[in-house]
């Protein structure tokens, strides 16, 4: 906690050293994010990690804000291409009958607020800024009727939340003395790597008066890196290794047990 | 204790994979069936992704093999000649399955075919075994000395063109006969992430009509070269074998398979085809009931 506490003065003396130019205009205030980690690296007993995101906001008349506002973080995980399954029953059993396909689906996708995002900003504003489980942007490919489209993503969104890739807490973000915000979020084992992006929304009667991007590199490192790339460069060499380990192993306990 | 999968991108309980793995392997020495069968299921209930589940599930049951073929080999109860028509069989089978897995896959039924592939061949597979075994235990309660069954091969068996002499399985039957037995299997190993080992034990037994003696053996034999072709397979196509998840498994399954071997010869066969006949049939309904009910989950997620 103690070395949250200095970032977070760190992130105030910055933001007050940013600020201070501005004296007497009329302007935005100015949102100064941190991420806890910038780098979260996935070796061996990796269970998944919780991130920290912190920052301050700053009314440029004054130390802090004014008027009451509201902040939402929206951390994303990298996108892919997916098709999306929907089971049916034909003939007494359960198999896949329609699918659809989205052209980038977010692999991991969370959102903490300091109250719930349909008190802050109607729908229109909070679709253009994806705040919420409801309003993430998949690119469906192909033209499908909106109706069973909507279908197709509340069964993602669902499915998603139950594996932990997908959440949304509307009481996530905390803010002290109406200038320091911070919100922790969890990556569960499961996600995968890439490059993650943290957005910071300032919302002030429903309107984003500020945003801010921070960057989280999740990546495998060590052993687990090398397992990844190897099975990938050298899928050849790597299926040997395999089945010379299995056989090894194999035949190491026959003649283990050979002795007992 | 936690161990993070490479491969899979998850971590999971490490002993519990080695639960697993000496579980399949106990099966394994005491059957002479692969135990994929049960072990590909449990690790997608478990949460790993199917792919990676079925590429290691074969990797594992190499190492499975291995032992118990090296011990089967000790007592002599391995034909080679008969193993390697099979292994043929099975490789060019291994392959066709592939073409076949990714066909299905691209229309979205892998699942469902590979459901209903468990519930028909364990079902009738498991059924024929339960009812011989239960006869013949029935028949030595009764104090009559059971008859040596006749050990024959099923007729059309012998309508196949050049014949070749098996010595150790005491057969003189055409090679078509366990090549295209090792076809089939081949094919299964691909699709459903089994050793086929429940499949080619009866089919051995019962319709190739070899001696008792060497079928676990030359099974186990088949069994490592055709999992060996499908680890390679999956490590050049899908890449998913899962190094670490497979070690772990191997480290249960090896030592299972040693235990097993040394079961296999105290108890009497009649009891363990009853046993093996059991747990077959009781995968067989498990499947067969997934089929029926609404699944946990209508929606399901592939990767462009």
């Amino acid at each position: 906690m103690a070395r949250v506490f200095l970032m977070s003065a760190a992130v105030l003396a910055f933001a007050a050293l940013v600020g201070a130019p501005a004296g007497g205009q009329e302007r935005d205030p100015i949102l100064v994010p941190a991420v806890s980690q910038q780098e979260v690296q996935v070796r061996q007993g990796f269970t998944g990690t919780e991130l920290l995101l912190f920052g301050a906001i700053l009314d440029p008349r004054g130390s802090r804000a004014a008027d009451g506002y509201d902040i939402v973080v929206v951390l994303k995980g990298p996108a892919e291409p997916i098709r999306v399954r929907e089971k049916e029953r034909v003939g007494g059993i359960w198999i896949n009958s329609e699918s659809t396909a989205f052209r980038s689906a977010p692999t991991y996708f969370a959102v903490a607020s300091s109250r719930p995002i349909d008190t802050i900003v109607d729908a229109r504003t909070a679709a253009i800024y994806e705040l919420g489980l409801d309003f993430i942007q998949l690119s469906p490919g192909g033209a499908i009727d909106p109706e069973e489209q909507a279908r197709f993503t509340s069964g993602l969104v669902d499915l998603r939340q139950r594996q932990g890739l997908y959440k949304q807490d509307m009481d996530g973000v905390t803010i002290e003395e109406g200038v320091l915000y911070k919100a922790r979020i969890s990556l569960p084992s499961n996600v995968l790597t890439g490059l993650y992006t943290a957005e910071t929304f300032a919302i002030t009667d429903g309107r984003v008066i500020a945003s801010a991007v921070a960057d989280v590199d999740v990546r495998k490192v060590g052993f687990e890196r090398f397992v990844e790339v190897f099975s990938q460069s050298q899928s050849l060499l790597y299926g040997l290794l395999a089945v010379c380990l299995s056989v090894f192993m194999g035949w190491l306990a026959g003649r283990l047990f050979a002795l007992v | 204790m936690d161990v993070y999968l490479p491969i899979a991108n998850l971590s999971v309980n490490g002993l519990l994979i080695v639960a697993l793995g000496g579980l399949t392997g106990i099966l394994s020495g005491l059957f002479g069936v692969g135990g994929g069968f049960l072990t590909t299921p449990l690790m997608i209930f478990y949460g790993i992704p199917p792919t990676v589940a079925a590429a290691s599930a074969a990797t594992q049951v190499t190492g499975a093999s291995v032992s118990g073929v090296f011990a089967h080999r000790q007592r002599g109860g391995v034909d080679y000649r008969m193993g390697g028509v099979m292994v043929v069989g099975g490789m060019i089978g291994s392959g066709l399955g592939a073409l076949l897995f990714r066909f299905l896959a691209s229309v979205g039924q892998i699942d469902t075919v590979i459901n209903i592939l468990y519930v028909l061949l364990l079902g009738s597979i498991g059924g024929l075994m339960m009812r011989e075994a239960w006869a013949s235990i029935r028949q030595s309660r009764k104090g009559v000395p059971p008859p040596a069954r006749k050990r024959r091969h099923h007729p059309l068996i012998s309508a196949l063109p050049m014949r070749w002499r098996f010595y150790k399985s005491g057969l003189y039957i055409s090679p078509l006969a366990p090549l295209i037995l090792g076809v089939l299997v081949g094919m299964l190993t691909m699709l459903m992430g089994v050793g086929g080992g429940f499949i080619l034990v009866p089919a051995m037994l019962y319709i190739l009509g070899m001696s008792a003696g060497v079928v676990v053996g030359t099974s186990l034999f088949q069994i490592l070269f055709v999992t060996i072709t499908t680890t390679m397979m999956h490590a050049l196509t899908t890449q998913a074998v899962d190094i670490v998840l497979a070690a772990l498994l191997l480290l249960g399954s090896v030592s299972g398979a040693q235990i097993g071997t040394r079961l296999a010869v105290k108890f009497k066969p009649d009891l363990l085809r009853l046993a093996l006949a059991a747990i077959v049939l009781l995968v067989a309904l498990r499947m067969l009931y997934g089929l029926g009910v609404r699944p946990d989950e209508i929606y399901s997620v592939a990767q462009l």
